[in-house]
């Protein structure tokens, strides 16, 4: 890792001058036969992958608009291509978004255009050759998703879309990801991606409920599939045992504590993340989304929340209605689902959480808008509501705040880097690159502000900048859970001790 | 013989044209998409996405947050490019509408700023390294198209005459089918042939933009998701496994 060239933060990112093939080296490990099998893909590569792909690709076509506008409506203006952290890292060229989506486009107007047919020279239409196919998967595997360039595209085109078809029709020919693969196969085996079984998770939320009882005096309980509670959190697994996103777990269940709502856990659905966006595959994302409305049902609770994830987020937000739908047995005055940055803010606004910003003063915080819920949800009712309940909540809860440059917060958010499918330490060296807009507006705030935390809600975020943060300089905790800073500045009803421990 | 064969070219580059459009747009008209995938912030209601799509068409909302220059370039082009189009009107009306007169004498100088946009454009592909990467042949070649038609243009109006009137005639007849003479101008039969190209090629390149920008989802969809459930019909099958599988589409 330490041979990685690390990007240089100490001055605002120029645009890279183009380095060609830089990056090309870089590809994930590939899935072993038996996680692609799990997921009812061919276990390597199949003999006929590049018809079988061709065949793929056309069956795509058919069933997203998405990507049958955005194949045709390019112009190559070139307006995305200085806005993707991966090319500001890297200055591979591969790595700007036209031409990331190029990868594909070239091959669509081989064989879907009149063009790219007759006179393949003139339009740049390439055939599926190895090596293309090889650079799918390189490229492909460089970008998380994030959005950021369909912000700035004239015609909206989203490489998320693209990057998730390619990595759909690579899965069906037998090329599929190691990590992304391997781990859904757990969440269909044991109901997480860590695979943290029903008895493991139980002592964890044990120790939890202890932890916090030692530090307020208080029995504030982490419920685990108990029947007839009102809500059901579901929450990424990197909740119950990782830092900083523990703190921010013990966050919501104070929260839930002093609002003295009843909520549970479920150990069948102890995941809210779903890896199935990443790949493309709409049959998984379905899978994994079902699991949730099962768990709702099976305990009979009358509301969804979600916790401190983006991408889990996105695919409540925006698709659970689509994949899971209708929840018409849930209670119809509140959405479905709910983000739980909606619920504590709700209940701040109405007065019902003493907090005491003080317990945050050792910290001045900024925050960094999860590229996902950023360009892809809402929260509240209004547009935006994404930027403003975070902050709002923040700054509740805190003295200092600072925002980070305006270029590179609210909808121009960079990705953390290992958005995607890339949080993976095979692809190291991307999420270095992709991670270096970030710590550079960081790192401004640092030195004009004196900030000394950064607060996400994002479980990919917070991992990802957890392991990143030290090679560019900074401290591994200096990454932290919004509900972390709720945890420490509520103050419980009969709490013993005002202040949490962390202020000491 | 010459009018002739231009005659029939129109005809058949109008027939590719429109054909060529309405199967297209049909194509992404009933291609379902699957998920809400709206770029929020995004309106919460159809009259805001009429709006944001507004914007986005008249004013390329987006390509302004992107880059001041290519907005500045790719605006002004397309600005004149509709001011020109409406002047050429008069060709073939009779008698001309009086909107279109009002038009004339922007629609005259805006095939100049047509003319600087696509310079400027093309020079920005020749120069920034990023957009020279990734330009195929064909990007510089459908500039240059663009740069012909407007200097041809200009030039027939500004330095050599061309028979205004025999033009006019010719085009109505070839509206009425009452085929008339084409005065055999260089420069007019070099304008008009690269018109013939441009519509050949539309409905099989990346003009394709025009139309596809009304259909881009991320663009066109409502902020709704929890409020209404959105359903493709594809995606409604694989719901029949389970019983409480209905939606409102």
């Amino acid at each position: 890792m330490a041979d990685y060239k690390v990007p240089c933060i100490d001055k605002p990112l120029d645009i890279p001058a183009l380095a060609r093939g830089s990056m090309a080296h870089s590809a994930p490990f590939p899935a072993a036969p038996e996680h692609q099998q799990a997921l009812g893909f061919p276990g390597e590569l199949v003999d006929d992958w590049h018809d079988k792909a061709i065949d793929k690709f056309a069956e795509l076509l058919g069933k997203s608009r998405a990507l049958q506008v955005y194949m045709d409506s390019c112009v190559k203006c070139g307006a995305c291509t200085d806005k993707c952290q991966y090319f500001l890292g890297s200055g591979d060229p591969k790595n700007m978004p036209v031409a990331r989506q190029d990868l594909m486009r070239k091959v669509y107007r081989r064989h879907f255009t009149w063009a790219g047919k007759i006179v393949p020279w003139l339009v740049d239409a390439e055939d599926l050759t190895e090596e293309v196919l090889d650079d799918w998967y390189s490229y492909f595997h460089q970008c998380s998703q994030c959005r950021r360039c369909s912000v700035f595209c004239p015609y909206g085109i989203d490489t998320a879309e693209i990057s998730m078809a390619a990595r759909e029709i690579m899965d069906h020919i037998g090329k599929g990801q190691k990590y992304c693969n391997e781990i859904l196969g757990k969440v269909h085996k044991i109901g997480n991606n860590l695979g943290l079984p029903e008895k493991a998770l139980a002592n964890t939320l044990e120790d939890l409920e202890e932890d916090i009882e030692e530090e307020t005096g208080l029995e504030v309980k982490l419920p685990l599939n108990v029947k007839g509670a009102d809500i059901l959190l579901v929450t990424p697994s990197a909740d119950f045992f990782a830092e900083p996103h523990v703190d921010g777990l013990i966050g919501y269940a104070k929260v839930f504590h002093q609002a003295g709502v009843s909520w549970t856990i479920s150990s069948y659905a102890s995941e809210a993340a779903n890896f199935a966006m990443f790949i493309g595959s709409y049959e998984q994302m379905k899978l994994v989304a079902a699991r949730i409305r099962k768990a709702a049902e099976d305990l009979g609770v009358k509301r969804i929340i979600f916790g401190e994830c983006g991408h889990a987020w996105r695919v409540a937000y925006a698709f659970l209605n689509t994949l899971a739908g209708p929840f018409d047995f849930l209670d119809p005055d509140y959405p479905v689902p709910q983000h739980i940055c909606e619920l504590t803010w709700d209940l701040i606004e109405k007065g019902a959480l003493t907090l005491d910003k003080s317990a945050n003063d050792h910290m001045t915080l900024t925050f960094h808008d999860s590229c996902n819920v950023a360009r892809a949800t809402r929260m509240g009712e209004e547009p935006g509501g994404q930027f403003e309940i975070p902050r709002a909540i923040i700054k509740a809860c805190c003295n200092n705040f600072v925002d980070m440059d305006a270029d590179t917060i609210r909808e121009s958010t960079f990705c953390c880097g290992g958005g995607g499918g890339l949080l993976t330490d095979d692809l190291m060296e991307t999420r270095i690159n992709g991670a270096s807009p970030r710590m550079q507006a960081l790192k401004e705030v640092v030195d004009d502000h004196g900030v000394t935390h950064m607060a996400a809600i994002c479980a990919i975020c917070k991992s990802q900048f957890a392991k990143i943060m030290p090679i560019y300089g900074f401290e591994m905790d200096s990454i932290v859970s919004v509900h972390q800073l709720v945890s420490n500045a509520i103050i419980l009803d009969g709490q013993t001790s005002g202040q949490t421990s962390e202020a000491e | 013989m010459l009018s002739a064969v231009y005659a029939i070219l129109f005809y058949l580059a109008a027939v590719v044209f429109s054909v060529g459009l309405v199967y297209r747009i049909r194509l992404y008209a009933k291609t379902p998409a699957p998920l809400k995938i709206p770029t929020t912030p995004a309106p919460v209601t159809q009259a805001g996405v009429v709006a944001r799509m507004a914007k986005e068409v008249v004013f390329f909302d987006s390509l302004f947050k992107s880059n001041k220059w290519t907005w500045l370039f790719g605006w002004v082009f397309h600005v004149s490019l509709l001011l020109v189009l409406l002047r050429h009107l008069r060709y073939f009306t009779e008698p001309v509408w009086s909107w279109v007169v009002l038009v004339q004498p922007f629609g005259l100088y805006a095939g100049f700023a047509m003319l600087g946009g696509l310079a400027a454009l093309w020079g920005r592909r020749l120069v920034v390294e990023r957009i020279r990467y990734i330009s195929a042949p064909s990007d510089h070649l459908m500039l240059l198209l663009l740069i012909g038609i407007a200097s041809s243009g200009l030039l027939m109006k500004f330095v050599a005459h061309t028979d205004i009137i025999s033009l006019k005639a010719f085009v109505l007849g070839l509206i009425r089918f009452d085929w008339q003479p084409l005065p055999a101008d260089p420069l007019l039969l070099t304008h008009l042939g690269l018109v013939l190209v441009l519509m050949f090629i539309f409905p099989f390149s990346k003009l394709l933009h025009a139309p596809g920008v009304f259909f881009s989802p991320t663009r066109n969809q409502v902020d709704n998701a929890r409020e209404k459930r959105h359903l493709a019909p594809w995606a409604a099958a694989l719901d029949t496994n389970r019983q409480e599988g209905k939606a409102d589409g």
